[in-house]
């Protein structure tokens, strides 16, 4: 399923750059980065549970947020985007380099 | 059922591919051009030098992604065998039936293969009318399918596949549009290196396609070196020849000329050495493998699992099937042919 993970990162406590390249670099492990602090993750039910665990513990529930979007099965179908840096479906478009 | 995943090609021979935490990182120079999770990856396939790093090289090996090499023209160089894993007792199986008894599993991939090209000069004539030659090799393989069928050993297979191919590929030719038919010229199969353009086509799609089906033997826990078909050789995985057999006709020739006739590769894509080796060009072959890519995602009806499914996860759909027959869990291996 196609989940929509953006994310809010306090840099007014202490740690606050620290957090937020961690939780980017988790989200990279599972998704897509389409904007700054907005990633397309294309996770099984097991790789959710596991990527939610790890924001878990990535982040300051007192200071930071997260959303998460779930956009179910057919979530490329409901994404339209405009402007530059088209992002691109990983599990469909055609990956040469 | 299982996700059908992307597959990621490298083309040029600046780019070096390295792991990040979970993620694969294309660089180009100090670029990073892309990052994917390794997990929406099935395989990556490097053509030319493209570099690896090692740690990637083992994580590959870790989550079951093929990683192999082509030559420019798809020839197969080299690829990443990880941990041997699987099921010992399904590879002996395998072992056993190939020593013992392997004419049951290859007629049945060369009657699968003869028809599915029987089916591609139909599938001409249904569109484009009438043709002479072209019926008549359809009739000719109709009985090398029946000949197939009642061979007695692998060698006498080997001999109905070779006249049936010859005689396949002696039309071939009239699958391409008659208006394109000057700049393309067919005259038969010729390989290492191919020596026409229609040849470098089809060797680089057979190459493409083969190491997908390679890859999704190793996923059941076949042994791909051990076939039924062709013989052991070291270095040539003999079992994914066999069921690549299954599908050249459906998936890579109907391309080829697909490609051809609709002219989305044309003459001037491709190149001729000093050797008369002929290759495709690097903005054509991106263009080869788009068109492969979505050809993928196509979805058919399985016509033994009677089942929907993309065209991409066939090989791994074959290796499974052939699984539980080894196992003994289907008396007979039903291989992927296409009825009508």
């Amino acid at each position: 399923m196609l989940v929509l993970i953006t994310y809010d990162v306090s840099f007014d406590t202490e740690g606050g750059k620290r957090r937020l390249r961690n939780i980017a670099k988790i989200c990279q492990d599972y998704g897509i980065r389409v904007q700054y602090s907005v990633f397309e993750c294309d996770v099984t039910p097991a790789q959710w549970v596991e990527l939610k665990e790890q924001l878990f513990a990535a982040y300051d529930p007192e200071v930071d947020s997260l959303r998460f979007y779930k956009l179910g099965k057919n979530g490329q179908n409901k994404i339209e985007h405009f402007g530059a840096k088209a992002s691109f479906d990983v599990f469909k478009s055609p990956l040469i380099i | 059922m299982k996700k059908l995943q992307n597959v990621l090609y490298l083309t040029r021979d600046s780019l070096y591919a390295h792991k990040e935490r979970e993620a694969i990182v294309i660089k180009e120079e100090q670029n990073t051009l892309q990052k994917i999770p390794i997990h929406s990856i099935a395989a990556i396939y490097c053509f030319g030098q493209a570099k690896v790093s090692p740690g990637l090289m083992a994580h590959c090996s870790e989550n079951d992604v093929n990683l192999a090499w082509f030559d420019l023209f798809g020839r197969f160089q080299a690829r990443i065998q990880g941990r041997q894993s699987g099921n010992v007792l399904l590879r002996r199986a395998q072992y056993r039936i190939s020593d013992n008894n392997p004419v049951d599993i290859a007629k049945n991939i060369i009657a699968a293969k003869i028809q599915n090209g029987r089916n591609v000069l139909q599938r001409h004539i249904r569109n484009n009318g009438d043709n002479e030659e072209v019926s008549r090799v359809i009739g000719a393989l109709r009985f090398s399918i029946e000949q197939a069928g009642n061979a007695k050993s692998v060698e006498q297979l080997r001999g109905i596949e070779g006249e049936a191919a010859a005689q396949y590929f002696s039309v071939f030719q009239h699958l391409i549009k008659p208006s394109l038919q000057d700049e393309f010229v067919f005259n038969g199969r010729n390989r290492r290196p191919p020596r026409d353009a229609i040849n470098a086509l089809l060797s680089l799609l057979y190459a493409v396609i083969g190491q997908d089906v390679s890859g999704a033997l190793n996923a059941v826990g076949l042994d791909p070196q051990v076939g039924f078909l062709h013989a052991d050789r070291p270095g040539r995985d003999s079992l994914a020849q066999d069921i690549l057999e299954e599908f050249r006709a459906y998936l890579a020739d109907r391309m080829a000329v697909s490609l051809i006739n609709k002219q989305q590769i044309k003459a001037r894509d491709f190149e001729t050495e000093a050797s008369g080796a002929v290759k495709l060009k690097e903005e054509a072959r991106k263009a080869l493998y788009a068109a492969w890519q979505q050809r993928k995602q196509e979805v058919i009806l399985h016509p033994f699992l009677n089942e929907k499914v993309e065209i991409g996860l066939l090989p791994h759909i074959q290796a499974m099937l052939l699984a539980r027959h080894l196992r003994g869990d289907l008396q007979q291996y039903p291989p992927f042919y296409i009825a009508k």
